[in-house]
């Protein structure tokens, strides 16, 4: 679509702001659509990063479910062409019910799953025990999520950015104001394309403050190298009934084992705090309820702990379209926890939308337009 | 004097010596081995870097924050 000549003063055919998993995503996506991409990163820390990379379907909603499953199956596809630092595993969730109630969580959300085509299987507490031998006793059972995996979503972003850089190019660059088609660099310089794509995550407001997004801050700790002592996935089914349910600060347990043999603990929730410091008593709270769930991790050496912010939208679903104010500006942000798991589904909703090629799923729930609405005409 | 192993090799030390101080008389200095397989060697000597990291009686242990005592059995693999 474009050479040199017909650019005329373009940067590219589209500028991403954000070279996060949900940036590289979709720069990635629309070069494979013969676009040239500009990407601008202003290096600062971000979700990518900070995050599990746990890729997780989850389903609070037919949206939420609809595209985790599109995207985890869009992961798997490319998995065999990433790269070994990429660490892609696809080692399946367990979600782990302690009680009566999370074990009809269970069989719902094993319900749910399987009408979109999920393998999922429901474990009895000695299925569990013999499946996942570090566990506590105790536990009543578990349902096993198949396709779920993991991956090091800093390495799989740098993958996805470099791997059509006849198509892709990169600029360590901070954007200071984005004005639909044209953004201003922190330099000063005036850059503008025919399409600009938003997705620089949190940090997003700063350049479109009528987004509606939240930080919720989470709290992560690595352990030292282990020989293995878990295959899957781990979180609690408390995940979702009880402990991040409301708005008051949380803590769930939800651990995986990286292919260097660390453990990787999370998880915590606070609202309205931005301050990046690790909250000792926070960290202390979720390494409680780590330990009450995998003994064996209070013998364990932690190596680092961090936090991170998680960008989350009021319904928990990304924006995902052009800004309804913004002829030119589009947007690809509030994924929430899930940017890592939801970037390739993203992207190719993105490129459907901004190319009006059919798309894979039901756009709807993902517009800018339920949150940005029509301006007012006097 | 007091005497405990790293990897097997005796070694003598005079009292409140640190393991990372007895590494350095040990064959290649070093506490561990990196996923990519480099070797590596105690480097802020406080406790921050984690670089130090050995295993003392079966137990993960910082290097420069653990003082020497007679019969320890040091590691420095994996």
């Amino acid at each position: 679509m474009t050479d040199a000549a017909t650019l005329q003063g373009h940067a590219a055919d589209v500028i991403v702001i954000g070279g996060g998993i949900v940036g590289a995503a979709c720069a990635d996506e629309l070069a494979s659509q013969g676009l040239h991409v500009l990407v601008l990163d202003g290096q600062r820390p971000a979700a990518t990063a900070a995050g599990m990379g746990h890729l997780v379907v989850l389903d609070h909603s037919t949206a939420e479910l609809a595209l985790g499953e599109y995207s985890v199956r869009a992961w798997r596809e490319l998995a065999p062409q990433m790269p070994d630092d990429c660490a892609m595993r696809t080692n399946g969730t367990l979600w782990l019910a302690c009680n009566e109630e999370e074990m009809e969580e269970a069989e719902r959300k094993q319900a749910a799953l399987s009408e979109y085509g999920l393998a999922c299987e429901l474990l009895s507490g000695a299925e569990l025990a013999k499946a996942e031998p570090s566990l506590r006793s105790g536990l009543l059972g578990a349902l096993k999520v198949s396709g779920d995996g993991i991956l090091y979503a800093p390495n799989a972003a740098r993958w996805l950015l470099q791997r059509q850089s006849s198509r892709v190019v990169q600029r360590h660059a901070e954007v200071a104001e984005v004005q639909g088609n044209r953004v201003r660099l922190a330099s000063g310089e005036w850059l503008q394309a025919p399409a600009v794509v938003l997705a620089s995550g949190i940090y997003a407001r700063e350049l479109c403050p009528d987004l509606p997004l939240q930080a919720k801050k989470g709290h992560l700790l690595i352990t030292d190298r282990y020989p293995a002592q878990i295959s899957h996935t781990l979180v609690e089914l408390g995940y979702v009934t009880s402990a991040h349910k409301g708005n008051g600060p949380s803590v769930a347990f939800n651990v995986q084992q990286r292919p260097t043999g660390q453990l990787f603990i999370g998880s915590s929730r606070q609202f309205d705090n931005h301050d990046p410091e690790v909250d000792a008593a926070m960290l202390g709270r979720m390494l409680r309820r780590a330990m009450d769930f995998l003994p064996v991790l209070g013998d364990m050496t932690g190596l680092r702990s961090w936090t991170g912010f998680r960008s989350a939208s009021p319904d928990g679903q990304p924006l995902i379209g052009e800004h309804p104010h913004q002829p030119g500006l589009w947007l690809a942000v509030g994924h929430e926890g899930l940017g890592v798991t939801t970037a390739t589904g993203t992207a190719r909703l993105l490129a459907a939308q901004m190319l009006r090629t059919p798309p894979p799923l039901d756009l709807e729930p993902y517009l800018p337009q339920r949150f940005i609405g029509a301006r007012a005409h006097a | 004097m007091p005497e405990l192993s790293i990897d097997g090799q005796p070694f003598r030390f005079a009292q409140g010596t640190t393991v990372a101080a007895a590494l350095m008389s040990s064959s290649d200095r070093c506490s561990r081995t990196s996923v990519s397989g480099q070797r590596r060697a105690p480097l802020c000597g406080m406790g921050i870097c984690q670089e130090c990291r050995v295993s003392i009686d079966g137990l993960r242990r910082l290097a420069c924050q653990t003082i020497c005592r007679d019969g320890m059995r040091v590691e420095t693999q994996p």
